[in-house]
Order: structure tokens, then sequence, then C-alpha cells
């Protein structure tokens, strides 16, 4: 049987290959890093200055750090909570990468062990936080 | 006068000198990071989690933490380094999409000097904290309880 008669292999999609980050899990949670860092430094700055009324006077805090309270700030706090858990565990993954000597060949595996990582830990997060959210005990 | 090197002689890198700022920068992500998810991930969770969660955080809730030298280094080790390594990382960001030279500069600025303001202001406020101040009468009961024994 001749060569040209074979059933050809369907045509790979070429991708640009040689780097770590470039393409599916490698670059995905490298922008998602990047989204959620900026998204927590953010937070960061606001949470200084809001935490700096304690210095200014009991009833000054309170009144700000109520509207950490409602229910809308609330599910706000979901989000920024999964944004640092994923940032957090993802980082941990690229110290991996650098560190380990199975790093990169694994990168691609840690990268849904920390999606699970995270799952998990959301699990244990949100039902908790939206009883205290939505729960009608008086916030003091 | 010039010399022309030999063809294919072998890459090597320019000689830099004093320190590498730029991958001491770089360990900088690593090392605090790591601390960071402990430090975080620990003040999430006493937050958080336990007591009232976010509803139980009030005044009175961060003077009893405040009060003990334990959560003061705490929070003031996480304001340093998590401020430290958000700007690196803003830093690096800008370095990768702002391109002009002036918007570049202005942005860097601008985090730098957020940054080190906030550490001030963080460290400020943390160290020189006084869990039980001199308020009106009216608001005596936004103090921690331990206050009236003094």
């Amino acid at each position: 049987m001749s060569v040209a008669t074979a059933p050809r292999a369907t045509k790979k999609p070429i991708r640009p290959g040689g780097t770590l980050y470039r393409g599916r899990e490698g670059m995905w949670s490298w922008v998602l890093h990047r989204i959620t860092g900026v998204a927590i430094f953010f937070f960061l700055l606001v949470h200084i200055l809001d935490t700096a009324l304690v210095r200014v006077s009991p009833e000054a805090y309170n009144v700000v750090i109520s509207s950490y309270k409602t229910p809308l700030m609330g599910l706000g706090e979901i989000a920024l909570v999964g944004a640092i858990l994923f940032h957090a565990l993802n980082g941990l993954r690229i110290i991996a990468i650098d560190y380990w000597r199975k790093g990169v060949k694994y990168q691609r595996t840690m990268f849904w062990t920390v999606v699970g990582v995270w799952a998990v830990l959301m699990a244990a997060f949100i039902p908790r936080q939206l009883m205290v959210v939505f729960s009608e005990v008086a916030s003091s | 006068m010039t010399t022309i090197e030999t063809p294919r002689s072998p890459y090597t890198r320019t000689p830099r000198r004093g320190v590498n700022w730029e991958k001491a920068g770089w360990i900088y992500m690593r090392v605090s990071g790591v601390i960071l998810v402990v430090l975080i991930l620990g003040h999430l969770f006493v937050n958080m989690m336990l007591g009232e969660g976010v509803k139980g955080i009030d005044f009175a809730f961060v003077a009893g933490k405040w009060a003990s030298p334990f959560w003061q280094v705490w929070d003031v080790t996480m304001l340093w380094l998590a401020l430290i390594h958000g700007a690196n990382g803003m830093r690096t960001i800008v370095n990768d999409y702002a391109t002009s030279p002036r918007m570049r500069g202005t942005l860097k600025t601008l985090i730098g000097v957020s940054a080190v303001s906030l550490i001030i202001l963080g460290t400020l406020v943390a160290t020189t904290f006084d869990p039980c101040p001199v308020v009106p009468a009216d608001q005596l009961e936004l103090l921690p309880s331990f206050c009236e024994t003094l």
C-alpha cells in the first residue's frame, strides 16, 4: 500500500511554541495572576485608609466599616477572597515552576491543582460568608 | 579604534556594576509571597471566618487584637510586605503596558509615592494605636470591654 493513500493525521493547529507562559493553562494563569494582583493592590490601598480611621475615632471607624457588612459588599468580599486565594495558590505554583526541578514539567498539573484547592477553600468560605452577611444578627 | 569581534564568538553578557535590583525584586516577590500567603490567609481566617465574621469587625475588635504585640507585629509585617509586593507588581505591569517614557515615569512615581505614604501611615496607625482613647460619653460603649477597668 502506498504511503499517499494513508489517511493523513488531522492537522494540528500551529502554536508559537517554546515559551512556558504562552497558550493554554500557562497563559491564562498568568492573565489571572495579573488581574487579581491589580485588584488586590487597589483594595489594599483602600483597606489601609479605612483601617487608619481607628486613629481618628471609634465612631468614624465603625461607621465606615459597617459598609463592609452590607449584602452587596458581602458578595464583593467573596470576589476579593477568591482573587486573593487564586493569587496566593498560583504564586506558590510559580515558585515551584522556578525552583522545583520538575516544576516546568508539572506546571499544567499544578494549575489544575491550584483550581481544585481554590474550589475547596471557596466552598468553605462562601456558605460561611453568606450566612454572616444575610443573617439578621444585629451588627455591632 | 574599534575591533570587530571574531565571527560566531559566544555571547557574553555586558558586565554590570553594583546591585542587580531587578534580580533582587524577582527574589523579593517570591520570598515575600510565601510569607504573605501565611500572613494574609491567617488574617482572613481570624477576621472573616471566626466569631461573627465580617459583622464582628468594629473598633473594639481591632482594639482587642492590637492590644497584643503579636497582632501588631503580624499586621505591620503584612503591611510592609504586601505594599512593597503590590507596588513592585504594579511597576512590572506599567513597564509592560505603558509605552511612552513619560507615562511610565508618571505612573511609577504615583505607585511609589502611594506605597511609601501608606506604609508610613499604616505603621504609625498600628504602633501609636490607643485601644482606650478618650471619647465623648456617647461613644464609651464602642470601646473594648477591658477599657472599663482602667
